[in-house]
């Protein structure tokens, strides 16, 4: 194998690094977006959906993400599949890569509900008193008040979310996925080279990770309250 | 020499057959009758008025049947050893901590049943300050005394704005209004909560040990805002242990213990020599401690 040879096989597996990134992101947000939710109404809502809620996070945090993965696309996906086959005459062919974006985002959502609960409890209860007692609803002083103070305390923790959840998108190369890790292994099945090229993917993940840490450090000095907690 | 002590005597047992309110004297609670308010009774409404408040936690009674009632203007002190539920008394009635039983009846208008909504509403009639401030961290002063006008009255940026530093002004905060909570000391921070419950023009406001948490030098920058206050008109109910304040300032003590006020009366009479009261015994512990 040449060097040019070396360039096209690294330069393809580069091109998988789009599919990581925008697996991540969809899942990162898609499990805030679920997280959140589920963070303030296990502390402010009803007990009984606190309940169906932490049997959410049990579960979720309690599946191997490869068998979440397998259940979303295998299960889910493909019964979805055929009834809009069978009702509505609909030929939906649903993506590999929209199912790997649904189960880590699942996954990510419990794990991250967690991160916000424990940044909400962290403030003092006198927050949300001293909200209420100016006349705001309980959603209100939550979305005004607590929320945003949690999410403050909360990116050091979602900084290692995201960090476990960039090689957590690994698996989605076993749904045929064009990320980095489905392209790597093609191009090490194809040459026999495998040390070359799994240490390349290992370095874009280490540069992925870097990257997406630095950032979150950034967010975290840009919105920091003046005066409170550490100088860094 | 005995002193003519009022003792708050425990409330007629009105019902005692009431298996659902064991502590309701004042307003017997049925759903689905009408309403009794205290605006029905001839005598013309206090303007706050606490019946019968009990509240329980797990089997400890924290209130047992706590009656009190306000007038605008007055000036009430609640005294007490801690454990005593001076801070739960205050909560509920405020009804941030609904109380179990009783009822609270602001301009005669009974808080028990009031929809959520209302008790929105009932609440920001009634401005309540903490012991630990509970300033909103995130925001700077200005907008910790302009965030509740403009969602919770709903008024624009600009509005809220003027009257934050209006009110800012008037604790003498006006050129702190851009800083943080973090970086203000104790006294400023109280002070920014006093304007921040001003702001939404309370008829009552309930101060929880207002200065326990400060460093004693800053104590007296909060007792004067509160001093201007009742100068003022400010109608307030006030748990304190700075007994010399409160009894040059006050009309009426209201001593509570064990979830119940044991005696009330005027200074002069529970805290004279030789007086025996259980307010006067108290009071001298508490100077002992505190240096005269």
């Amino acid at each position: 194998m040449d060097l040019v040879e070396y360039l096209k096989a690294a330069l393809y597996i580069l091109q998988g690094t789009g599919y990581t990134a925008a697996l991540i992101l969809g899942a990162m947000s898609l499990g805030f977006a679920i997280g959140l939710p589920i963070a303030s109404l296990e502390i402010y809502g009803p007990r009984w959906i606190a309940r169906i809620l932490s049997l959410y996070v049990w579960f979720f945090r309690g599946i191997p993400i490869l068998v979440l993965l397998f259940l979303v696309y295998f299960g889910i996906y493909s019964a979805i599949e055929r009834i809009a086959m069978a009702h509505f005459g609909l030929r939906l062919e649903l993506s590999p890569f929209s199912a790997s974006l649904v189960a880590l985002g699942l996954a990510s959502g419990a794990y991250q509900s967690q991160i916000f609960r424990g940044a909400i409890l962290s403030l003092p209860r006198g927050q949300f008193l001293a909200a209420t007692a100016l006349g705001f609803t309980a959603r209100q002083a939550v979305f005004r008040v607590v929320i945003p103070q949690a999410l403050r305390i909360s990116i050091p923790a979602w900084s290692n979310e995201y960090s476990i959840l960039l090689k957590d998108s690994a698996v989605a190369y076993m749904l045929g996925t064009l990320e980095i890790m489905a392209r790597t292994k093609f191009m090490a099945a194809y040459t026999y080279k495998h040390i070359p090229f799994y240490v390349f993917a290992g370095l874009l993940y280490f540069t992925l990770t870097w990257l997406g840490v630095k950032g979150l450090k950034a967010l975290e000095r840009r919105t920091r309250i003046p005066g409170l907690g550490h100088e860094f | 020499m005995t002193a003519q002590l009022q003792k708050a005597t425990a409330p007629p047992a009105g019902r005692p057959g009431d298996p659902e309110r064991p502590g309701a004297t004042c307003t017997p609670y049925a759903p689905g009758a009408p309403p009794v308010t205290a605006a029905a009774s001839p005598a013309p409404p206090h303007l706050l008025e606490a019946c019968g408040i009990t509240k329980t936690m797990g089997d400890k009674i924290l209130l047992h049947e706590v009656s009190l009632t306000l007038d605008r203007g007055d000036l009430k002190v609640l005294i007490g050893p801690s454990g005593g539920g001076k801070s739960t008394l205050l909560q509920c009635i405020h009804f941030l901590n609904p109380p179990d039983g009783g009822d609270v009846f602001l301009d005669g208008e009974s808080a028990r049943d009031m929809s959520r909504m209302n008790i929105c509403l009932f609440r920001r009639e009634i401005g309540m300050i903490f012991q630990d401030f509970n300033l909103f961290d995130h925001l700077t002063a200005r907008d910790n005394v302009a965030v509740a006008l403009r969602r919770v009255k709903g008024w624009a940026k600009r509005e809220a704005y003027d009257r934050a530093m209006a009110e800012l002004d008037r604790v003498g905060l006006a050129s702190r209004a851009d800083l943080y909570p973090a970086q203000l000391s104790g006294g400023q921070k109280q002070r920014v909560s006093i304007a921040r419950a001003l702001a939404m023009d309370p008829k009552v406001m309930l101060l929880d040990e207002p200065t326990s948490a400060l460093d004693p030098e800053l104590i007296g920058e909060v007792l004067k805002v509160i001093q201007d206050l009742h100068e003022g008109g400010m109608t307030m109910l006030m748990v304190t242990h700075q007994v010399g304040f409160a009894r040059h300032m006050t009309k009426e003590f209201l001593f509570m213990e064990s979830g119940r006020i044991t005696e009330s009366g005027s200074p002069e009479e529970l805290l004279r020599d030789g007086s025996g009261s259980r307010t006067s015994d108290f009071c001298s512990k508490l100077s002992e401690i505190q240096g005269g």
